[in-house]
């Protein structure tokens, strides 16, 4: 059950900075509940940055970090992925020489919990979990709409299937957050077409997607919000309708003094 | 007597205890890209913790074979907590180092721990109890002796339970998942610093039964045995292509059987001018011939494999 008004992520005052570079200055925004968040900006504007915050990959220098309802200071990625955070990559970081079903059952890696000693013992818990692994991998390799056969090895599949087996791979870490890179760079007119419709019914079932993207009819046509980051800052955020129209906007992309 | 079955057979079984202590060097390569030179001394103090427990039970006028299980135990324990030590000390400060750092530092490791048993158990050689009689058996004009079928046989469950393990288990495949992408493997929730303790203790238990295998087999237990063994264990994960389990189980075996063939016939090829005592010669060729002309080994990846 979704909540429209709860915030499941916010982030209040978040800097980060690289030596003398300020990568995130002052950066605050939150996320509701069910809703798909878009994020834009120029190249460098601190996006991806922003991400690896988020996911756990960086630690911030200043700001909080709330998300659903507990305070992240200083986080590792496995923590996160267990509080319900997934992520893809902008460039695909696949288990390339893992079967596409294995590279599925590494993401329910956090929602389970045989360890060494049951799985050298094979004890029938650890035996059970195993199968209900593999059982639940294959549905999500259904539902993202891969037709491979399961022991494929994922190196060998086409770019577009990498993408979404990357999505299924979050899928399996049973996120509350789903947080996506540039999901439709590099692919064609169709494969963006089915990757909407795929993010749609993600989000239908009740997962919240916050997405990065150049693709600017993507944006419009799926996000409910949409926050604009330029060199670290955030110029704009709002419906996507208003932000297109939003001058500083217009200034970030084009350059110059517009308005 | 058959001599070529004779050295096939020493060959196997000196083969195994290599495969052993080659796929710890090779899971830990795979997962951090470190060659742990500290590796080898962990197979020694193995023995040298069974060598005194065994001393100790059997003082004690236990059974033997219970004296043999429980040293073998106490041994695989104390090199996991040696496993997990040396990583937690030594390596794990040193992650994201410069990649020379680590291996200097397992140089360094390596000397404090041969130190160490030496300071222990003495410079002298101890002989390593045997409750039984190690009885012979023929096999087509060749002989095995109970030890090394013994070596044998735990070698090839070990390495199965190993394969299971890595290729059937929620751990094997977090494991596998840590070594080629470290980052992806920790937003699926698999907490890095975990798998590689459990790979080094993993390792170090392997180190530990090989351990206990070469001593009962040559009876002989040194503080610094297992410098030599260190290396042509390397040697034989090189071989097979440093990263890959099955390459370090291929690159045992057949360091096993050239060190042995060749240490077998280089008598009567070079017209008795060398000795079977240049048997170490074997293994450095190799190693020097597997550098230079298949630098992956026999089952290893190409490096660029993808840009």
């Amino acid at each position: 059950m979704t909540h429209p008004d709860k915030k499941l992520l916010e982030l209040t005052g978040v800097c980060k900075h690289f030596g003398g570079v300020t990568a995130l200055a002052d950066v605050s925004l939150y996320i509701q509940e069910g809703e798909i968040y878009g994020l834009i900006g120029p190249n460098g504007a601190g996006k991806t940055t922003l991400f690896n915050v988020i996911t756990g990959l960086y630690q911030m220098d200043h700001g909080t970090f709330n998300f659903d309802g507990n305070v992240f200071e200083r986080s590792k990625p496995h923590l996160l992925a267990q509080a319900g955070i997934a992520r893809t990559f902008q460039n695909i970081r696949l288990f390339a020489n893992m079967s596409v079903l294995e590279n599925i059952m590494v993401g329910r890696h956090v929602r389970t919990r045989t360890g060494i000693w049951g799985a050298l013992s094979r004890n029938s818990s650890a035996r059970t979990e195993e199968l209900d692994i593999a059982e639940r991998a294959r549905e999500l390799l259904h539902y993202v709409g891969i037709q491979r056969p399961v022991n494929t090895l994922a190196k060998n599949l086409s770019y577009g299937e990498q993408r979404r087996l990357e999505i299924a791979r979050a899928l399996a870490t049973e996120p509350k957050l789903l947080a996506l890179d540039e999901p439709v760079a590099g692919m064609n007119a169709t494969e963006t077409e089915s990757l909407k419709t795929l993010l749609q019914s993600i989000r239908n079932d009740g997962i919240t997607v916050l997405l990065i993207e150049h693709d600017v009819k993507l944006i419009m046509g799926l996000c409910d919000r949409v926050a604009v980051l330029d060199y670290g800052k955030k110029i704009a955020e709002g419906r996507p309708e208003d932000v297109r129209r939003d001058p500083a906007v217009i200034a970030a992309y084009l350059g110059g003094e517009a308005a | 007597m058959d001599i070529f079955l004779q050295q096939i057979i020493n060959g196997l079984v000196q083969g195994s205890v290599y495969a052993l202590v080659a796929l710890g060097y090779t899971m830990v390569y795979g997962i951090l890209g470190l060659i742990n030179f500290a590796h080898g001394e962990v197979v020694m103090v193995g023995a040298m913790v069974a060598l005194t427990s065994l001393q100790v039970l059997l003082g004690l006028a236990v059974a033997p074979v219970l004296a043999i299980l429980v040293s073998l135990f106490v041994a695989i324990v104390a090199c996991m907590a040696l496993g997990y030590t040396i990583e937690r000390v030594a390596y794990r400060p040193l992650r994201n180092a410069p990649r020379l750092a680590p291996l200097i530092t397992a140089i360094g490791v390596s000397i404090v721990l041969q130190t160490l048993a030496m300071m222990i158990w003495g410079r002298e050689y101890h002989a390593f109890p045997q409750p039984f009689a190690n009885s012979l058996h023929a096999v087509g004009g060749a002989i095995i002796t109970d030890v090394q079928l013994g070596i044998v046989i735990v070698a090839l469950l070990m390495m199965s339970g190993l394969m299971l393990l890595i290729h059937r288990s929620r751990f094997g495949r977090a494991m596998r998942a840590v070594a080629e992408n470290p980052s992806a493997a920790a937003l699926m929730g698999v907490d890095i610093n975990r798998v590689i303790s459990a790979t080094f203790m993993l390792g170090s238990a392997l180190a530990a039964v090989a351990g206990f295998m070469v001593s009962a087999n040559y009876g002989i237990v040194h503080y610094y045995m297992g410098f030599m063994l260190g290396l042509k264990a390397f040697t034989a994960a090189v071989l097979g292509g440093i990263g890959n389990l099955r390459g370090a189980m291929l690159g045992g075996v057949m360091l096993g059987l050239i060190e042995s063939l060749g240490a077998g016939y280089i008598g009567d090829l070079s017209g008795g001018f060398f000795g079977s005592n240049y048997q170490d010669v074997f293994a450095f060729f190799v190693l020097i011939a597997v550098l230079v002309f298949r630098p992956t080994g026999l089952l290893g990846e190409r490096v660029a494999e993808r840009a």
